[in-house]
């Protein structure tokens, strides 16, 4: 059986890669993948933990995180092909109105 | 063998992870995420979460990421709308990532890991649905209404509205 720390670790590592990501990229579309990697990373640390207590729970939670999941990226999505209609730019650096 | 396997869908995951941070293009970028979500559910199933791993599959890698290239096939690419990367960034992300990662990394090591037993011999998806459907049915039923919400908005905000101007 993998030692629980293995998936814990790997959970860190793509938690970093995903916050890096959205610090790095400048388009609104790979931001948001990259909060898909850290959602995901948070989901195998949560299954890692339900394994390692025994209990059900955290895979529960791992469920109810995928649906807030789906409906963020519905929203998401709506508003950028909303925001492309509108700016004609994905880039979140030119979308600066409510920004001081 | 179990760890041969584990290091192989980490790999994997890591490696996509980072073609996704990194390509220019996101339809890339999407494909690769693909991949990611397929090793992270193949980790799900080694970890006796068969439920979620079938899950992952069919909602992750298929629904939502169907969704995410929808939209990427839907906006112009030929606009130059995609940009890329601002090197200036790299300079404040990295040491910040790097720190955070390895608070993250102590947090999680150094927090309780109590013995390890098996939820599979229970049966595990039945467990889940015990769990789901009695001790959770509340916050079950609510996320119903969250994904109508969901649906709605994302209807509402990309109507065409025949009075709006530029």
């Amino acid at each position: 059986m993998v030692p629980t720390s293995h998936y814990l670790i790997l959970g860190a590592i793509l938690f970093a890669i995903g916050s890096f990501g959205v610090i790095f990229r400048r388009n609104a579309i790979t931001m948001f993948m990259c909060v898909e990697i850290m959602l995901n990373a948070v989901n195998l640390t949560l299954v890692a933990y339900s394994r390692s207590f025994n209990q059900v729970d955290g895979q529960i939670f791992v469920i109810f995180v995928m649906v807030v999941a789906a409906a963020e990226a519905a929203v998401g999505l709506a508003l950028i092909v909303l925001l492309n209609k509108r700016r004609g730019t994905l880039d979140v650096d030119q979308i600066d109105t409510m920004r001081w | 063998m179990e760890l041969v396997v584990f290091y192989l869908f980490a790999a994997l995951a890591v490696v996509t992870a980072l073609v996704v941070v990194f390509v220019q293009r996101a339809v890339y970028g999407a494909l690769s995420l693909i991949v990611c979500f397929a090793a992270i559910a193949g980790l799900f199933v080694q970890m006796e979460a068969k439920f979620l791993g079938a899950i992952q599959i069919i909602v992750y890698a298929g629904a939502i990421m169907v969704l995410f290239l929808f939209v990427i096939m839907l906006l112009d690419p030929q606009k130059e709308i995609f940009v890329g990367r601002k090197p200036a960034l790299l300079i404040y992300a990295s040491p910040l990532v790097i720190f955070f990662g390895y608070v993250l990394l102590r947090a999680l090591l150094d927090a309780p890991q109590p013995a390890q037993g098996s939820l599979a011999e229970r049966g595990a998806i039945r467990e889940v649905a015990h769990a789901l459907f009695q001790d959770y049915l509340l916050p079950f039923e609510l996320t119903g209404i969250l994904i109508l919400v969901a649906v709605l908005g994302a209807m509402v905000l990309t109507k065409r509205r025949p009075a709006e101007t530029e």
